[in-house]
């Protein structure tokens, strides 16, 4: 080995410290960055797949009863491929074992044995046999939840009747990759089920034999979606179609793209911050030996050693650390991104799910770690090199100190001599000093991230299902009920108060934005589904005009005032001009509200209501389920506590696990940055320090004058992060701004207490080390050398 | 006899800018040494004789006039290819001997073995010395007497053609300063290499085969030794 790559190492031992806490920092840095991305492609891929070779429509449309007839016509649509059409219903399923009542999606198999789009993926049993009745093939999710195995029976309760149905196959399908009942905001797979049953066991118990009532379509290489929509539209409204959509009004397709924006913003800020701070503890580590070492360059250079070799010696020494730590780092990522994927397995339902290796990413994440690691050191080495042979045989002169602007401020002796040191070195070195500050704060504000996310997530919940909604259950009925189904409801014994409502499909237009939107007409002294602005007051249902939430209203560009045009898509059609009376705050899914007075108006019909809420007495909920689901009426039955159960276990627990890695990132980053602080304050002033020993000041002494500084540093960091903390998470949840929820941004105290609390442990920890170094000063061995 | 002159330096100067104030550290000096030549550069503090010296290393290049080394003229010369002079041609030994404090002394002789074009074998270079048992000490572990003898061992291990030496006894006491300087002179007359040795200490000067003064950045005389004393016998 040549011998200056034998310094190299050795010079390298001896910054061990330091080097380890940058090594950290870049490897954390480098991790997140290959995760997100390998997570992103191995998704993006599964996806693609899975859409491809299963055909996965482009268009949907529901409608009433249409006849078989039409389907000619809606094959001779330009851009039309493909055109499936089927039967789907939700029904209530009769479950022994669950005393709540579940809901399945039934979805028609054309009696061949295989759907033409969105195909099944078998993963268990078989597919339906054609000339057989009476069997179904079950999603993967739904089999899982209930054990079900092929072979099993379940019951559901069709058009009023209970029919009993064998498993056969259990199934994934490009339709529900992941499964979310509309109108809730999370998967719930115990209580939402996909369920393919054949055409003909469908049109028997719906009496459809001829008829159809939903529609897919895959569109011909490069077609104009919007006018397939279009098309669609013109033909089926006579048959009640509340209007065609694309894949980006599908649910699932909806999830999985949240869920990859997301993926890509994970990318992108979490490697900034960690290699920023890299940069910056590469900088503050290599300028130092750079000083340090300023008279043994001076002798390579006058020995002949060329500029480059110099160069390239302490380039050796970043890139060491960084090569290795971004190595370490890939490799980390790939295992939290295998992590990751069983994650994902639980939420995505794909044929297969595996890590993909993204060698582009790995690629782009060297580059991008050794952009940082030479921009941080770039301007040291540049020195190294640039300094004159003869120059650097003169010792450094002693840096120039000034009285600082914070000791003119104060008394002359409003500071003891070891606070005089330390608030000179500060101002000495200011961007030194900020640098430090700002370092820190990024790892308040890296915990803040961690965090603030279940406040807001619990805030969110709070808001829409305890303060807004005070509902137990939501029933809706299958057709709209009239007076007695209704007062049929809210008479069963053990529902304590119940509210009606009536909900609508419609296209909401303002000016050349439109939208289609379900809108609910409510009562207006409502007591359990209530309106709420964003301060958490009651918003009163006007009795004029339509009421928007605040997502509606940015989608359409719509203020209060203003008038929207509302195109009903059901029964009578009318359309309507309505001002936009309020705007209220709502977390999830976009709504729009009326008084359901009014409503009943507009729509020329009398009292009818699509649903109701229901406040139960808990100890009678069983035989209200027992009760609703033997009524033919209802179609489905959300129930509060289970949906809010389901979202604790399941959203909760992987932000937990989120959250824990995310306070090691936080704790690894304060302690790289404190750590780093301390130690070279502790070799550029161990003369100093020591000289102060030998004339007599004790260690406490000599420790002030060293982690004086730190704990300033520390101090000053804390609101500085709340801040970057705070704006941090508004980027974050801007991310998270999708259709169907929107975060808000609560940052509870305690979690910014944490974050301090987190930040002043890691200072307390990293200067402890110090600390002991200064204890093992040694007096003699320091005034000796000439550093 | 005439001997080849090594350097020749006609008329040179050499001015600092130091903020408003210039320091004139050289003005006009012209000299010549010459081939296996043990010289001696005396004069006070400040009178410019590390400047000079800097300036035949190809440590620094003057203000005005010329350095010739050989037939090289080095005020001609750019860093690079300065920097290749001092490789092939130059051994340095410096008052604060400026060790790689984590080589030993063997590996900080051999830094400097690995880029030369025909150097000898580290271990006989720390034998120059009197230091080959203490070859895998690191510069810590050593004396400042033993360091500035490792220093002089890595300056003359490439087979120098020239060995300049600024204040080698500077920082040392008497008996280990004549240990270095016996040292020096035992190479000198041993390898023929010529020599510029720097004090501001009259007494070694009588070692040297001629004496240059300086004072305040000029000449003020050439003295030629006809009897060389041994470091040993010099008093201090
Ligand atoms: N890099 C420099 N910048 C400014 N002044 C310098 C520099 N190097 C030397 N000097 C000045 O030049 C003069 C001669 O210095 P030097 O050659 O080191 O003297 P000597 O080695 O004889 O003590 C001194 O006044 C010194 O302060
Ligand atoms: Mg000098």
């Amino acid at each position: 080995m040549k011998k200056l790559d034998r310094k190299l190492l050795r010079d390298l031992y001896q910054l061990r410290g330091q080097a380890t806490a940058i090594f950290t920092v870049i490897a954390t840095g480098v991790a997140t960055f290959v995760m997100s991305m390998c997570a992103y492609q191995s998704l993006t891929t599964s996806k693609d797949k899975f859409y491809r070779d299963y055909r996965f429509a482009d268009v949907f449309s529901s409608t009433q009863r249409t006849p078989n007839a039409m389907l000619p016509r809606l094959r001779e649509i330009t851009g039309v491929a493909t055109v499936e059409t089927r039967l789907v219903y939700d029904v209530l399923l009769d479950v022994p074992e669950m005393t709540e009542p579940a809901t399945a999606r039934l979805i028609s198999v054309p009696d061949a044995g295989q759907t033409v789009l969105n195909h099944l993926y078998i993963k268990r049993g078989r597919m339906l046999q054609p000339d057989r009745s009476g069997e179904v093939v079950v999603s993967d999710v739904f089999a899982k939840a209930h054990h079900f195995l092929p072979g099993d029976e379940v019951r559901a309760i069709l058009n009023g009747k209970s029919q009993s149905f064998k498993i056969v196959g259990i199934a994934l399908s490009p339709e529900y990759v992941i499964q979310v009942q509309p109108g809730a905001m999370l998967p719930d797979d115990k209580r939402f089920g996909i369920f393919w049953v054949s055409e003909r066991d469908l049109e028997a118990a719906f009496d459809m034999t001829g008829a159809f009532n939903s529609v897919t379509v895959r569109l011909a290489y490069g077609n104009n979606v919007d006018a397939v929509i279009e098309d669609l539209d013109r033909l089926l409204t006579p048959f009640g179609s509340i209007g065609a959509y694309d894949r980006s009004e599908h649910l699932s397709h909806q999830y999985l793209s949240d869920e990859l924006s997301q993926l890509r913003g994970m990318a992108i800020i979490a490697p900034a911050i960690f290699l920023g701070v890299a940069a910056f503890l590469l900088n503050i580590a290599v300028s130092r030996i750079i000083v340090q070492q300023r008279e043994q360059i001076a002798a390579l250079k006058a020995f002949g050693y060329t500029n480059l070799e110099v160069g390239v010696h302490y380039l050796n020494l970043v890139l060491l650390i960084t090569v290795t730590a971004t190595i370490a780092g890939t490799l980390f990522g790939f295992w939290m991104g295998n992590g990751m994927m069983g994650m994902y397995e639980e939420f995505y339902k794909f044929p297969s799910l595996e890590l993909q290796i993204n060698f582009f990413a790995v690629a782009v994440g060297f580059l991008l770690t050794f952009s940082a690691a030479l921009l941080g050191t770039y301007v040291s080495v540049r020195g190294a090199v640039r300094l004159p042979p003869a120059e650097a045989m003169r010792p450094e002169p002693p840096p120039s100190f000034r009285l600082s602007i914070i000791e003119r401020m104060l008394p002359k002796h409003a500071l003891a001599p070891e606070m005089r040191m330390v608030v000179r070195n500060l101002s000495r070195r200011p961007i030194k000093a900020f640098l430090s500050v700002i370092g820190i704060a990024m790892a308040v504000a890296i915990m803040i991230l961690g965090n603030f996310s279940l406040d807001a997530m619990n805030y969110m919940m709070d808001f829409q299902f305890r303060m807004a909604q005070r509902q137990d259950l939501t029933v809706t009925f299958v057709e709209p009920a009239t007076e007695s189904v209704m007062y049929e409801v809210q008479t069963l014994a053990g529902v304590l108060q119940s509210e009606t409502m009536r909900a609508v499909a419609t296209r909401i237009r303002f000016q050349n934005r439109s939208r289609r939107v379900g809108i609910m007409g409510i009562e207006p002294e409502a007591e359990l589904f209530r309106l709420l602005d964003a301060k958490e007051r009651v918003v009163r249902v006007p009795d004029f005009g339509i009421m928007l939430n605040t997502k509606l209203a940015k989608l359409l560009g719509v203020r209060v005032g203003d008038e929207v045009i509302v195109e009903v898509l059901e029964d009578k059609r009318p359309i309507l001009t309505l001002e936009v009376s309020a705007i209220v705050e709502e977390y999830t899914g976009v709504n729009a509200y009326m008084n359901k007075q009014r409503l009943h108006a507009a729509l020329l019909e009398s009292k009818v209501a699509s649903g109701a809420f229901l406040k139960v007495d808990p100890n009678s909920m069983d035989q209200v389920f027992t009760e609703l689901e033997q009524r033919p009426g209802v179609g489905s039955v959300t129930i509060k506590d289970a949906m809010m159960q389901s979202f604790e276990n399941t959203v909760a627990e992987n932000i937990l696990v989120m959250r824990s890695i995310i306070v090691i990132f936080a704790a690894i980053i304060a302690i790289g940055v404190v750590y780093n602080t301390a130690r070279i304050s502790l070799s550029e002033r161990s003369r100093d320090l020591a000289t102060m020993r030998v004339v007599g000041f004790s260690t406490r002494e000599v420790s002030t004058v060293l982690l004086g500084e730190i704990f300033i540093f520390t101090v000053l960091a804390i609101p500085i992060g709340f801040m970057i903390g705070y704006g941090l998470a508004g980027i974050m949840i801007a991310g998270l701004d999708t259709e169907n929820y929107r975060v808000p941004l609560v940052i509870n105290r305690e979690t910014y207490m944490m974050a301090a609390g987190i930040v002043v442990l890691a200072t307390i920890f990293s200067a402890g080390l110090v600390q002991r170094q200064v204890q093992h000063l040694d007096l003699i061995g320091v005034l000796k050398t000439r550093d | 006899m005439t001997k080849t002159a090594v350097f020749r330096a006609v008329d040179i100067t050499k001015t600092y800018q130091m903020g408003e104030v210039q320091v004139r550290a050289l003005r006009g000096v012209s000299l010549e040494l010459f081939e296996g030549e043990f010289v001696v550069l005396l004069g006070a503090s400040g009178s410019g004789k590390s400047t000079l010296l800097n300036i035949l290393g190809g440590l620094d290049v003057p203000t005005s006039g010329t350095v010739h080394y050989l037939d090289n003229e080095l005020t001609a010369s750019d860093q690079g290819m300065l920097t290749r002079y001092r490789r092939d041609h130059v051994g340095f030994v410096f008052q604060f001997y400026n060790l790689i404090p984590s080589l030993t002394a063997r590996e900080n002789v051999e830094l400097i073995t690995e880029i030369a074009d025909s150097p000898m074998d580290s271990l006989d270079a720390l034998d120059l010395v009197d230091l080959r048992e203490r070859a895998d000490h690191f510069p810590a572990q050593l004396s400042g007497g033993e360091q500035q003898r490792v220093a002089i061992a890595r300056a003359i291990a490439k087979n120098p053609d020239v060995l300049l030496c600024d204040e080698p006894t500077g920082a040392l006491d008497v008996k280990t300063g004549i240990v270095v300087l016996e040292a020096i002179a035992l190479i000198n007359r041993k390898l023929g290499t010529t020599t510029a040795v720097i004090t501001h200490n009259a007494e070694i000067a009588k070692m040297a085969d001629r004496v240059i003064s300086l004072s305040n950045g000029q000449i003020a005389g050439v003295e030629k030794n006809t009897t060389k004393i041994q470091a040993n016998v010099l008093s201090w």
